[in-house]
């Protein structure tokens, strides 16, 4: 069973770890999540230092490479403040499989202890910052997909469909089968591109099916996924990282 | 060495060293603390939802339960032990009657024609039931060989109320299963039946199409 | 896919056999049909269960019965030969066939009737007996079918899943004369009178077993139809076949197992039949076998069972829920994986039987989104093992998987040194991305596989190291124009 979460009060400093994919492709979403964060009036310390959680190799079987860019990320939080990742992807490698990676090593209690100071991004909001929300947007309907990451590694499903609920203006509706993958897990995208386009294909087809204009993700491997698979066709739904719809309809 | 003795050997000298074995914990399989009315409840809305059918009788009366439904279903021959009170009962009642009674204790190659073609319908006493799954238990014997709730086209089984039991772990541990296992011992919860045919549920695949459970309560119920 | 056509299935031509699934929309149609009515019966029939209590419970029995495995063989084969069951043991496959077709041979044996087993699938035991001349037939309906068909199951709970009623009419009409019909009972009902004749004239009887206990020398089986029941209770002689691994210590281990078992596989709470057999027919006794006999089988299990984390998977109690749930399967269906055991469970488990070279391409068939680990009843941390299968195909685990390192390329390893190179030096990363977003008008509109099916993501103008950098400089400034404020004022 998954132990229930003790979360700590809302601190005064947080560290950001932006991951690879919002550094090269959805910077604005990082930069979104910090300004939510210091909205809350937490300091966000953006360790320049970092690169990637180590996730595509430590998946693909690279155990030896994963280990050592995870390495040199565990340097980047002396400080004992929480560590925000705005996904569940890069967290659950952070907080679910470093342990893992380094169990034997000599960075083993370092890794053990990195891990307990990680926090998705959404999880953090609610249950540390116990965020209040006021929407200024327009009445919108919109979907949710929640990574698998998010949902099974760090068991945060509820996290993000929670705070939209918290949005005045924001209607939320399920897509059919909202729990299953969008296909896209990182190198499986990559290694078997049918079947995970066949896969993107039914997500598509379900969060169309709503009727909602707009998917809301707190991952930017499933973003990149869904959303290039609507624009490929040509539909007009697209996507945003949850950090980027809160700030701007709060802003 | 011998496949036994190689691969023993390997067993035990594992690469990784000896494992250490967990205790168990078994409370999430029993205390189910149900009253009697629960029980029976349970088990006939789990019996029936798999398309067992049960019929409430009394302890006196249940024979003439049992002619009912072999009226009922038009059965002609029937098949049953003849020690158990329940073959001896059910024997003498019928007695008189228009339905064949044919004896189930003799060695299956005698007339394994017989019960696969000729036989409407086995009658066979249960040692109990479980509530949580709507369950009978029986372990058949030479009176009522194993055959006999599997073969015909219609299972009759007699179950008394008051044998009904909780959960199956219940039954195991309280009947002391682990030091006196018969040559088979049975579940049997509903008739026979497949959805291997695109999921769509059919009865009567292979064992009975029908299983009819006669309820004995022991006072007379209103 | 004509009902008469044969086709094979192989590992090795995963991707192929994948893209013909994803082409037919037949199949696309029984599969995403059949596994959302799974899950959704699954999903039901726990809702009122502690099941991660009952959960742990199974997985801390399968380890209880992993831990003391060789003492547990001894126990039960100590049993069963006490209660007059006959023990064989195998190394492999081959010997085990062997073992059964001796034993049917020592019987004068013609005709073999089947109860569903996976490990005479794995062993190929049909076509092992036709070969010495003695005929196999399949009981349970779906693997009647498929038989009838000559395919191998799909699923290891329901081998006909592939098929719809249309394709099971045209094979029974085909292959036994039945009318053309969308009657499931109808059909039912022909099998049922095929198989009585059969098993009344079969010779011997073949099962599998879904638990051993060591404790009472009692084998256990699981089923719905009955044939189960038929198949160790009509024929003269019966044999058992079964993994190493499947035995459990006490009976009373047994119900919590069964309990998760019926509700995983199918979401039933319970199966019609769950026949324990503790002995061939006793004196005095009428009917059952008069002989019956165990055949226990390694096939690998035993070397599974040398490393720490491989152990996990021998805990797997058959149940199919993996499958079930699996995003994967359920597009490409059983056939695809080219192995007796698909899905999940059998990308853990076909590497070590049939070794990484021919099954390289089934431990990355997975998202590694989790839904098998968090439906799995023993709690098999089946992510996990897949990565642990990925890592030994590509020569970075403990090199104890057969064929491990086969898919190791200076290509690939060059590729990934690459990457932690550059992940190992910060300034070299932020040079590169930002240079990514420089000259992001000069990618190719064309990443592989990738802009097949969906438009690729552009690189932004600016990184996030960038942009903070900006953001901290801006509100630095701004900070310091509010301390100057402060201090005008």
């Amino acid at each position: 069973m998954t132990p229930v979460k003790l979360y700590p009060p809302k601190p005064e400093k947080v560290y950001f770890f932006g991951t690879c994919l919002i550094d090269l492709f959805y910077p604005e979403a990082g930069m979104d999540g910090i300004r939510l964060l210091e909205r809350e009036g937490v300091e966000v310390v953006y360790p320049q230092a970092q690169t990637c959680c180590g996730q595509p190799a430590y998946t693909s079987g690279y155990h030896e490479e994963a280990r050592a860019v995870a390495t040199a990320q565990l340097d980047l939080f002396p400080e004992p403040w929480p560590i925000v990742i705005p996904s569940g992807s890069c967290g659950g490698m952070m907080r679910t499989h470093y342990p893992q990676l380094f169990a034997g090593t000599e960075h083993e209690a370092r890794a053990n202890e990195v891990a307990g100071r990680i926090y998705e991004l959404t999880e953090f909001l609610l249950h540390v910052c116990q965020l209040r929300l006021e929407d200024r947007g327009q009445p919108e309907k919109v979907a949710m997909h929640t990574s698998c990451s998010a949902r099974r590694e760090m068991g945060l499903g509820e996290t993000g469909p929670a705070l939209l609920a918290r949005m005045g203006q924001v209607e939320l509706v399920e897509q059919a089968r909202a729990t299953e993958c969008c296909g896209f897990g990182g190198t499986f995208a990559v290694r078997h591109p049918e079947v995970s386009a066949a896969m993107v294909e039914d997500k598509t087809q379900a969060i169309e099916a709503t009727g909602a204009k707009r998917f809301i993700t707190s991952d930017c491997g499933c973003l990149m996924n869904i959303a290039g698979r609507f624009e490929h066709q040509g539909k007009a739904v697209s996507g945003e990282h949850i950090a980027s719809y809160l700030w701007r309809r709060t802003s | 060495m011998s496949a036994r003795d190689n691969i023993l050997k390997r067993l035990r000298e594992r690469t990784d060293g000896p494992l250490t074995a967990p205790q168990s914990d078994f409370a999430v399989v029993t205390g189910r603390g149900w009253s009697r009315e629960e029980r029976l409840a349970r088990f006939e809305r789990w019996i029936t939802s798999v398309h067992g059918e049960v019929i409430h009788t009394s302890r006196s009366g249940w024979t003439a339960a049992l002619a009912e439904v072999l009226a009922a279903k038009g059965i002609r021959r029937l098949a049953l032990g003849r020690e158990h009170p329940v073959a001896t009962e059910a024997r003498a009642a019928l007695a008189e009657g228009e339905v064949t009674l044919i004896d189930a204790d003799r060695d299956i190659e005698s007339w394994r024609h017989e019960q696969f073609h000729d036989t409407d319908a086995g009658l066979t006493s249960t040692r109990g039931a479980i509530a949580e799954t709507g369950s009978l238990w029986l372990w058949p014997t030479p009176d009522e060989p194993r055959l006999l709730s599997l073969v015909p086209p219609i299972h009759i089984a007699v179950l008394d109320a008051d044998t009904i039991e909780d959960t199956f772990f219940d039954v195991v541990e309280a009947h002391g299963w682990a030091g006196d296992m018969p040559t088979n011992a049975l579940l049997i919860s509903g008739p026979s039946k497949t959805a291997d045919i695109e999921q769509t549920l059919a009865y009567g695949v292979h064992g009975p199409r029908e299983l009819v459970v006669l309820l004995r309560h022991a006072e007379e119920r209103p | 896919m004509s009902a008469s056509e044969v086709q094979t299935f192989t590992p090795r031509e995963f991707h192929r056999q994948a893209h013909d699934a994803l082409g037919n929309p037949q199949i696309r149609a029984n599969f995403r049909k059949a596994m959302d009515g799974l899950m959704s019966k699954r999903r039901d029939v726990f809702s009122d269960w502690d099941l991660e209590t009952l959960r742990e419970l199974g997985a801390n029995i399968r380890l209880r019965a992993l831990a003391k495995l060789p003492d547990l063989l001894e126990r039960l084969e100590a049993n069963c030969q006490a209660n007059g069951i006959q023990v064989h043991w195998a190394e492999n496959g081959d010997e085990a066939c062997r073992i059964i077709r001796e034993i049917c041979q020592r019987h004068g044996a013609k005709a073999v009737i089947k109860g569903k087993s996976m490990v005479s699938e794995e062993m190929h035991l049909n076509a092992h007996l036709e070969e010495a001349g003695i005929e196999a037939l399949e009981s349970d309906l779906g693997e009647y079918l498929v038989q009838l068909n000559e395919q191998t199951p799909s699923h290891i709970i329901m081998p006909a899943i592939h098929l719809n009623t249309d394709e099971i009419s045209d094979i029974m009409h085909a292959k036994t004369g039945t009318e053309r019909t969308r009657d499931v009972d109808y059909m039912t009902a022909a099998a049922r009178a095929q198989l009585r004749e059969r098993f009344m004239a079969a010779d011997v009887g073949v099962s599998g077993v879904n638990f051993a206990v060591a404790e009472t020398g009692t084998l256990c089986l699981v089923e719905n139809e009955g044939n189960g029941r038929m198949t160790t209770a009509v024929p003269p002689v019966h044999i058992a076949v079964t993994g190493i691994e499947k035995v459990v210590e006490h009976l009373r281990d047994v119900p919590p197992l069964y309990a998760l078992l019926t509700r995983s596989a199918t979401g039933q709470h319970v199966t019609t039949y769950f026949n324990m057999i503790s002995s061939p027919r006793k004196p005095g006794e009428h009917d059952g076998p008069n002989e019956v006999h165990l055949v226990l089988v390694d096939s690998g299990r035993s070397s599974i069972y040398q490393d720490d984390e491989l152990l996990d998977t021998l805990r797997c109690i058959r149940c199919g829920a993996c499958m079930n749930h699996c995003p994967v399967y359920t597009r490409v269906g059983g056939h695809t994986y080219g192995t007796t055991y698909p899905g999940p469970i059998g990308s853990i488990l076909m590497p070590h039987m049939m070794g990484l070279e021919a099954t390289k391409d089934l431990p990355t068939a997975s998202s590694l989104c989790g839904a098998c680990g968090e439906v799995c009843p023993v709690k098999i941390p089946i992510p996990d093992l897949l990565v642990r299968l990925r890592r030994e195909a590509v020569g970075e685990g403990r090199g104890n998987v057969p064929g491990a390192g086969v898919k190791r390329t200076k290509k690939e390893v060059a590729a990934w040194k690459g990457f932690q190179w550059l992940a190992t030096h910060p300034g070299a990363w932020r040079s590169s991305t930002a240079i990514a977003g420089k000259l992001q008008a000069l990618m190719p509109s064309k990443l592989g596989p990738w802009t097949e099916y969906r438009t690729a993501p552009k690189p932004a103008k600016e990184s996030l190291h960038a942009l903070v950098k900006q953001h901290k400089a801006k509100r630095h400034q701004a900070g310091k124009a509010d301390e100057d404020g402060e201090k005008r004022s």
